[in-house]
């Protein structure tokens, strides 16, 4: 096994981690190569000079200051628990201030009579469906045969109020 | 029996102020060390560190024990640190081994453990070439270098904090070391060292 190859391994091998398999491979490429060999060796002084080095002491206000600081920190509001979620907030907001306002739209009778005539005119005709739908009935209706098919559309144009056209009003 | 750095952190979730002071006992000194060794002085790393202790007790409420204390502890730490060196906030110390020495300037001894004269000062310069060294790499492998050196971490946990693979975490790991050793290749080469024992990584 080239050097290269055995490079990912060898720092594995020196600090005692490395698993069984690798630690053959190394130690069968270590044997032939005097180069890594003589960089694995190296590498065990570095770490010895590395250890040198002596740990730092934290100053004795570290802990007071910490403190000092976490006391100063604001607290969380009561409705904290919307700051991490402001688009969905806000989102819902929208949406029920639009409900609201759709809802305000809805056209409502001003007289509960005329809501209840009206009911009773919607239900009337739910009821005539039935004949309305059945084919027989319409094609055996003698009404329909009286009316004059060729003037209707032209007497319905004739019948449309001239205020419909654009410019047609009273203050042309 | 003592509870682990999870049950501690649960029961600061539970607001125990009491487990956060034990918490912080406990990672005050490794983490400031570790700051130390990743930002240029020691102030530095001390403000990084009140970062990190009060970004913990801020998330004490949504904290989820969903890996070790200190992979979740470092992981801050190693984000501030390395946001904070790109950031320019703290300038690293600029020691070149292999820079040219100019006449007028002082020529840098290599210092020698068996000089009588003065041994602090020489142990001081000494350390000062070692920080310098470590101090020059890359920050990601500074930081895998000083986890694995310092804290004795797996490469599992390391992997975890950096957010790499193993694999890759093992490469970094040889590519900082290989540099560290052709820097520091007088003190490395030094016989005296030799003798001095085996290299397993230093735990703090």
């Amino acid at each position: 096994m080239s050097c290269e190859k055995i490079s990912n391994a060898l720092i594995a091998y020196l600090d005692g981690r490395a698993n069984v398999q690798e630690r053959s491979v190394v130690e069968a490429h270590l044997k032939v190569c005097a180069a890594c060999q003589e960089r694995a060796e190296e590498f065990r002084r570095l770490w010895h000079v590395m250890a040198e080095v002596p740990a730092v002491e934290p100053s004795p206000a570290f802990d007071a200051r910490l403190r000092q600081r976490i006391a100063a920190a604001p607290k969380p509001k009561f409705w904290g628990w919307m700051i991490p979620a402001p688009r969905f907030a806000l989102s819902v907001a929208l949406l029920v201030v639009l409900s609201i306002w759709v809802g305000g739209r809805q056209p409502r009778p001003a007289n509960p009579q005329i809501a209840t005539a009206n009911s009773e005119e919607q239900f009337r005709m739910i009821k005539d469906l039935g004949v309305l739908e059945n084919y027989d009935v319409l094609s055996n209706f003698d009404a329909l045969s009286d009316l004059p098919a060729s003037t209707q559309p032209a007497q319905d144009q004739q019948q449309k109020p001239p205020s419909n056209a654009p410019g047609s009003g009273s203050g042309a | 029996m003592a509870r682990s750095d999870v049950q501690l952190m649960l029961d600061v979730k539970a607001g125990d102020e009491l487990s956060f002071e034990l918490l912080l006992h406990k990672y005050r000194k490794p983490l400031v060390n570790f700051l130390c060794r990743m930002v240029r002085d020691q102030a530095a790393a001390e403000d990084l560190a009140q970062e990190v202790f009060f970004r913990v007790y801020r998330a004490r409420k949504e904290y989820s024990p969903s890996a070790k204390f200190t992979t979740w502890l470092f992981r801050i730490a190693t984000n501030l640190a390395l946001n904070a060196i790109r950031d320019g906030r703290y300038r690293q110390m600029q020691i070149s081994i292999d820079a040219p020495v100019a006449e007028d300037e002082p020529t840098f001894q290599l210092p020698s453990r068996e000089a009588r004269a003065d041994d602090r000062l020489i142990e001081r310069e000494r350390n000062q070439m070692i920080r310098g060294a470590i101090l020059t790499l890359p920050e990601k492998q500074r930081a895998a270098v000083v986890l694995h050196k310092y804290h004795d971490m797996d490469y599992a946990e390391i992997g975890k904090i950096l957010g790499c693979s193993e694999s890759a975490l093992k490469s970094l790991l040889f590519r900082a070391y290989e540099t560290l050793r052709v820097q520091l290749a007088l003190l490395v080469a030094r016989p005296a060292v030799q003798a001095a024992g085996e290299g397993k990584p230093h735990e703090l």
